[in-house]
Parts: C-alpha cells; structure tokens; sequence
C-alpha cells in the first residue's frame, strides 16, 4: 500500500482538482460517513464535478435537485447533513462558495 | 447613430431607475425606451419589514410605476409572454411583440411557496405568513396583533433571498415588538437558516449572532426546510429534525420571473440571468444587459446593489451602442441598514471581494459600521424619501459612490482582501 499526500484545505476539501480520482472518492467518502458509494451517488458527484470543471461554479442544492435527476429529499438520504458540501468533497472540488 | 430600440423588462427599482439614466442621456431621436411591468404597482420593499409591526402601512409603500418613470418613456402594462433571442423581439401577453436593439432583463425574483410542501396548504395565512409581498406583510400585520404569546418562528428556506439581512432584522423587530406588548416573557422567539450562522458573511455573522444572544432569540443552523405542517406547526428539515411553531413567519423560495423559464436560453435551472459580474452584460447575448434580482452575480439581491449596478449598466449600455468597450468597474458593492429594534440600527458596507467589517461609511466621518445606532436607524428610515426622489429618477446620491469605499473601514488581520482597491 502506498501513501500519496494530498492537499486539502482545514475542512478536506481538495486543494488542486486535478489530484482527484474515482478512488480517493471512495476514500473521502468514507471517512465521511458514507461507507459505499452507489450508482445514485456517483450521479451527484459527477454531475457537481463535471458542473463545476466546466462552468468554475459548483450547483446549489436547489439546482442539483432540479438538474442531476436526484431529488433534493433523496439528496439528503444520500449525503447527509448538507448534500452540496458532501458532494463537492466527494467530488474534490472546492467547497461550494454558498450564498449571499 | 441610428434610432435605437431599447427595452426594459420590469419597472422596479433596477428598470425604472435605468430607464430614466438612459432617458437623460439619450435624445428621443437617438433611442426610444419602453419599460413593460405586468402591474402599475411600484412597492418601496425595504419599507414591507415595518408592515407586520404596525410601522408603516401599505398604502405607504405603493406608488404606480408610470409616474416613476420620465417623459418620453414608453409603459406597456403587460404580462411578459417570452423572449425571442434570436429574433430579438419581446412577446407580450395580449399577442403584441416588441422588438428590441437592446433588452434590459430588471424582472426581479419571483416567491415560490408552492415549491416547499405543504407551506401553501392548510395554515397559509392563518398561521403561516411571509413577509415579502405586501399581502403577505399586511395579513402578518393582523396576525401579529392577535398573537398572545407562544412560539413564534422566523424561517429561511434556502438562499438566494432578498436582502438577506431582512428575516434577522425581522426577529430584532419582533423582539422589540413583543416587549412593546409585554408578552416577549410568554413568547419563544427562534430563528432557522440552513446557513451555518445567522448571515452568510464571517465577521458581520459573529457581530449577529451576539446580538440574538443579548436579546435572547433562538437560532437554529443548517436546517433545511423541507416540508410545513400547518395544522400541527411543524416544520420539518430535510433531515428530518423538527421545529415546532404557533406562528410561523417564513421567507419562501425565490426563482425568475416565469417568462425567464418560457424562454429557451435566457436562464439557468432558476430562472436567473447568466450575467457579467463587473460588466452586467448577460452570457446570453451581447445586446442583453442585465441588473437587480434577476441576475446571478455573487453579490446580495438588494436594492443598494442595483442602485450600485445601475451606474455601471447605463454606461455600458451607452459603449455599447457606440460600439465601445465594455467598462468591467461594478465589484458587488453592497450597503445596508440592518434595525435591531428600539430606534436603533446596524450598518454593513461590502464587496465582492471584502466582506462586512468595522469602521465608519462612507469615510472616517460617518455612520458607524457593524455597531447599532439610533444614527443608523433615523438613516434607515430617511432612505424611503431618497428611494422616491434621487434613486429611482436617477440621480446621484452625494457621497454614496457606485463602488466600495475604503476610507474608514477597519479591516481585521487575516480578512480576505482580494482585489479590493483595484477598482476606485
């Protein structure tokens, strides 16, 4: 097994995207509570990625519910606490600005 | 320059108030400007917070748009049926289309109860109110007066909302309120956000939060509203925590005008306008500007920001029709006056890119920032007269700059700077 140390910030959320990959997902997932990740979750973490890789934003809840095909209700079941932040984690892309 | 089409959609404080800079700046020769709005009701919406306390009356708030607007404007009582980009033309409701050489998007949000359920259901307004529509502040007006104690709970369903500071100002309110009546002792008074904090911002979230402390009200963080029960008073997050209530005053979730969704290209999945944050040219088409609520610039939607916006927009809509660069000077400047009750008020000054901080405003010598004042609070409520009489005619307001002041803020160590200073 080997170690690679990557970047994140205080909260985990990752410093470069590019480090990202389908394994470290899994990784950040688990550690935050989510021990698998299923087919549901992997639409929301891609589609906040690619989201997020094309236009430098990452969604909001409300448009992750209207956009992804995942209801904001099962978002919730999904990633507990708060769907966006977890997902964007996941997803290592930075923690979604919020609002204002 | 050839006779030009410009069309203003809304006669809100964004449209009414670019509508007449460009009427200024414009000949009638040089360009006609139509302004379409569905109603000829222009409601001053800072003044909808003081309704519910019996502070101000409806009929003080409301004033018909036409008479906003300058000579020489052209008014089109209409609904708006859609947006034909391609064509650049604007449908109306009656079948009429109006088209345009320039198109100004100043529709604002649209509130959407309907989309948490059971908010509209049984208990809307009887003992489920919001505050963000005149008749929504007037019933809560009577609603208030009857109310004998209990639970009373302020709710926010998920950003963005106008003026976010206005459901914090409102629990100040009703905490002077309650007093005033001398049932605050048998009313539990309790705030629910789905943010983190009270306010999105750090520093002016810390100043907040001590304040709801001091009077004793009740916040409750990250809970996300998913459903209302009116006949119980309960509401339900998300994940599943719940609050219960005997009065609930909540701030519904906030979308674009319809017409936005009926046209393909205009908005993103919330109906908001893709927008140039520094030069307020849409992502949508180059003749296509946009101010106010019903863009997705990362500032707050509030009239002081389209006030700041609308400076900026008439002139590039001016470059833009002489065929001139862009100025990209808007840099989310953001000002207001937050009441805490008792006759006093907080003020808070920011950017993009430097959030609320401690100080004075506009310089050294002025109104104290992030610290209650009754100076604050008499400024408040003086802004009404200015709103009418500078703003929307469009005019400038001495000493209130479209982009941030530096001068008398202190910023804390450590606060993210960013680009603050580049733009002067």
């Amino acid at each position: 097994m080997t170690t690679i140390a990557i970047e994140t910030d205080a909260e985990g959320f990752l410093t470069h995207p590019d480090d990202w990959t389908r394994e470290l997902a899994e990784e950040i997932a688990f550690e935050n509570g989510i021990p698998l990740l299923t087919r549901r979750h992997w639409l929301v973490v891609e589609f906040m990625r690619e989201r997020y890789l094309s236009t430098g934003t990452a969604p909001t809840i409300r448009s992750l519910g209207k956009e992804s095909g995942v209801p904001v209700k099962e978002l919730y079941e999904l990633f507990p606490k708060g769907p966006a932040k977890l997902a964007a984690k996941i997803g290592g892309i930075p923690k979604p600005r919020g609002c204002i | 320059m050839n006779k030009q089409k410009i069309v203003i959609l809304g006669g809100g404080t964004g449209g009414t108030m670019t509508a007449n800079r460009l009427r200024r700046r414009f000949d009638e020769d040089e360009a006609e400007i139509h302004v379409v709005d569905r109603d000829n009701r222009h409601v001053y919406q800072p003044g909808l917070l003081f309704v519910p306390f019996g502070l101000a009356q409806t009929e003080q708030i409301v004033r018909p748009r036409r008479r906003q607007l300058r000579h020489g404007i052209v008014f089109h009582e209409q609904e708006i049926e859609s947006v034909g980009l391609d064509e650049e033309v604007v449908r109306l409701g009656d079948g009429t289309t109006l088209p345009y050489d320039v198109l100004v998007v100043a529709t604002g949000v649209r509130l959407q109860p309907e989309e948490t359920e059971g908010l509209t259901g049984p208990g809307w307004l009887e003992n489920v109110f919001t505050f963000y529509n005149v008749e929504g502040a007037a019933a809560l007006q009577g609603a208030l007066e009857r109310f004998d104690g209990g639970r009373l709970l302020v709710n926010l369903v998920d950003m963005p909302i106008k003026c976010p500071v206005a459901p914090i100002e409102f629990v100040f309110l009703a905490d002077w309120y309650l007093r005033e009546r001398g049932i605050r002792d048998r009313t539990e008074l309790v705030l629910s956000t789905p943010l983190d904090g009270c306010f999105t911002k750090p520093i002016a979230s810390k100043h907040l939060t001590y304040l709801l402390e001091e009077k004793r009200i009740g916040l409750e963080v990250e809970f996300a509203a998913g459903s209302v029960d009116g006949n119980a008073g309960i509401l339900r997050s998300y994940d599943g925590r719940e609050l219960a209530f005997d009065l609930l005053v909540t701030v519904p979730l906030h979308g674009g005008a319809e017409y936005v969704e009926r046209s393909p290209g205009l908005g993103d999945a919330l109906g908001f306008v893709p927008t140039d944050p520094h030069t307020l040219q849409t992502a949508v088409k180059p003749n296509v500007f946009a101010l106010g609520d019903a863009t997705d610039v990362p500032t707050s939607k509030a009239g002081s920001v389209t006030h700041f916006e609308g400076d900026v927009l008439a002139d590039n809509i001016a470059r833009f029709l002489h065929g001139d660069e862009l100025e990209s000077r808007f840099d989310g400047h953001a000002n207001c006056f937050i009441e805490t009750g008792f006759h006093k008020a907080l003020l808070i000054d920011f950017n993009y890119d430097l959030e609320p901080v401690p100080g004075h405003y506009p310089t050294a010598v002025g109104l104290p920032l992030l610290k209650e004042s009754r100076l604050n609070h008499l400024g408040k409520l003086a802004f009404q007269w200015a709103y009418w009489h500078a703003l929307l005619p469009g005019r400038e307001l001495p000493g209130i700059g479209a982009t941030m002041p530096l001068a008398g803020k202190r910023i804390p160590a450590g606060v993210a700077a960013g680009r603050i200073g580049a733009t002067t």
